[in-house]
């Protein structure tokens, strides 16, 4: 369609001021981590620096040990993907394309469960992980996050299986394979962009989290980002420019992924939300 | 022959659903099932001589009675109404304009996805030092080098709860925006072109075509959205800790500091009881009005 001039100029208006919204206040708060301490703190503030510090990031890393609680998130985030899109797949290929008793119910159940707020089940989770043993381990939390991410994984490969055209898969039957060969042989490398989807929103999901992580690890060797910035130690005034180097270094991997799969997230999100 | 295929189709299928089942039944539908046992007792694991007494609905009675519980109720139900409220208007805005076609469109989709991505305790700190009575850039934004007019905005109730919504909403606006986008994309090009040969405004064309179109995918952001809001939490104990005072002692955070902080397991179970019930019957309400078409159509392919 083309455009008058009026729209034209709403629209660059519009574009622009999405980018800065969305921008700006992120890009001042990573500047923070390179400031001299003297401008954090510096009343009234300086919305440019005058010179670029490396103290806050050098401090953020050694001093607050950073590196451990991105190692901790690194094996949360990863084994419950991994954990989660296994299990996602297998029970969403007999809910997409088999012809299985109560089928309904249970999409309906997983849909329900996804509704959960955390509150709603913290105190008992708390209690099944204290009698195992798990309270501060990374099974301890991997677990409830794949009660969490479960539903929604299953819900989007449901969707993406679903589409997908059922001659191969019939071609593979008559074959004599069995329908776990189907899921792995045909079902999921022709349904790949969707697996992949599902992985990358588990992934954010489960590094991002932090209800469940502050909840279940209270020791500090094993917290994971989020709680580790949450609960940033000072005595008396707050690290400031620690804690934004520390979110910058946290952020990266978050934002590489958005930059590189903006399309494959898109497509995740809004799977089966708007059909019909 | 068939029969027996299908049998074993069936049962196949029930193998490759255990783990997931497995995984719901203990750790979501016997916690919430636990959860409503347990806010029908009272226990205090600060005095253990109580024990596990069954009281009935006392739990309940003592909420709604409590001024403190009462107002964590109006305060949850302000942030939702409000922050839901902003993120669908903002949400249609961003929808429409990474709707059109322009050059570097992804990066725009691109940049518009950062603050969705972020955790939220890095953007909870994020607002919190930019509210900083002193350090903070909305001071220096508001009132200049003005010192002496700056403000404690996280100490104030209302520029508190304000701040808390204004965090949220920066947040995941552009997940009601990607919702709404995908709603957008099904509007046909040609009822637009129509109505432009019939000399509708662009304000015409928006309130006839667009936003009555758009109305089952808004839905469905509000579903979202709603349901994530009465879950608020990170943002209010990195900013706040529910004050000043409670001005904003959500209900997830309450609940929180009941069980975990105070051991009020009983009580606090309550209250987790009753985010529950609320979270789940305004979802039913919206899917009334969004009928089960997800459902229906996996249903006919089957």
């Amino acid at each position: 369609m083309t455009r008058s001039f009026r729209e034209s100029l709403l629209l660059i208006v519009g574009v622009i001021a999405a980018m800065v919204l969305s921008l700006a206040p992120f890009l001042w708060f990573v500047s923070i981590g390179f400031k001299p301490q003297v401008e954090i703190t510096a009343i009234p503030p300086r919305l440019f620096p005058s010179d670029v510090s490396f103290t806050a990031v050098h401090e953020a890393i050694f001093t607050f040990g950073l590196m451990h609680f991105i190692k901790n998130s690194v094996i949360v985030a990863g084994c419950t993907t991994i954990v989660c899109v296994v299990v996602g797949c297998l029970a969403a290929y007999p809910l997409a394309r088999l012809r299985i008793p109560y089928r309904r119910v249970i999409l309906l159940g997983i849909l329900a469960v996804a509704m959960f707020p955390q509150i709603s089940i913290a105190g008992p989770v708390w209690r099944i992980l204290r009698a195992l043993g798990w309270l501060n381990t990374y099974q301890g939390l991997i677990i409830p996050y794949l009660a969490l991410t479960l539903p929604l994984t299953v819900w989007i490969l449901a969707n993406f299986f679903g589409q997908l055209p059922s001659e191969l898969e019939e071609a593979a039957l008559v074959d004599g394979a069995g329908l776990f060969q189907v899921l792995t042989r045909v079902i999921m490398p022709l349904a790949a962009p969707g697996v992949f989807t599902a992985a990358l929103l588990t992934f954010i999901y489960s590094w991002n989290e932090f209800f469940f992580a502050l909840l279940i690890m209270t020791e500090r060797d094993r917290q994971t980002l989020p709680v580790g910035i949450a609960l940033f130690p000072g005595e008396y005034t707050m690290p400031w420019g620690e804690i934004s180097a520390a979110s910058t270094i946290a952020t990266i991997p978050l934002i590489l992924l958005v930059l590189f799969f903006q399309k494959r997230i898109i497509a995740g999100l809004t799977a089966g939300a708007v059909k019909g | 022959m068939s029969m027996r295929k299908a049998y074993s189709e069936s049962l196949t299928g029930y193998l490759f659903l255990t783990p997931l089942l497995l995984i719901i039944v203990v750790f979501s539908l016997y916690p919430v099932v636990y959860s409503l046992f347990l806010s029908l007792h009272r226990i205090i694991l600060s005095l253990p001589s109580l024990g596990e007494t069954f009281v009935g609905i006392d739990n309940f009675v003592a909420f709604f009675t409590d001024p403190v519980g009462r107002n964590s109720l109006m305060v949850t139900l302000v942030f939702v109404g409000v922050s839901t409220a902003l993120e669908i208007c903002l949400g249609i805005m961003i929808a429409l304009i990474i709707h059109e076609s322009f050059r570097c469109r992804s990066v725009v989709r691109a940049a518009i996805l950062v603050p969705w991505a972020i955790p939220t305790v890095i953007a909870s700190q994020m607002w919190r030092f930019a509210f900083n009575d002193q350090y903070g850039i909305a001071n220096y934004l508001v009132y200049g080098t003005n010192v002496a007019h700056y403000d404690a905005w996280l100490a104030s109730p209302v520029s508190a709860l304000a701040v808390i919504i204004l965090a949220d909403v920066w947040k995941t606006s552009s997940f009601a925006a990607l919702i709404i986008l995908a709603g957008l994309q099904t509007i046909p090009d040609e009822l637009y072109e129509a109505s432009k040969i019939d000399g509708a405004g662009a304000f015409q064309r928006f309130f006839k075509i667009t936003l009555p179109l758009l109305k089952p995918a808004i839905l469905v952001a509000l579903l979202f959205r709603t349901m994530d809001a009465f879950r608020v939490f990170d943002l209010v104990f990195v900013m706040t800790q529910g004050g000043p005072g409670d001005a904003t002692n959500v209900l997830q955070f309450y609940g929180y500091r009941k069980l975990f902080a105070e051991g009020m397991v009983g009580y606090g179970s309550a209250v987790s009881i009753v985010v529950f019930l609320l979270v789940f019957s305004v979802s039913i309400i919206y899917l009334k009005f969004i009928g089960t078409g997800i459902l229906e159509k996996k249903e006919a392919r089957a």
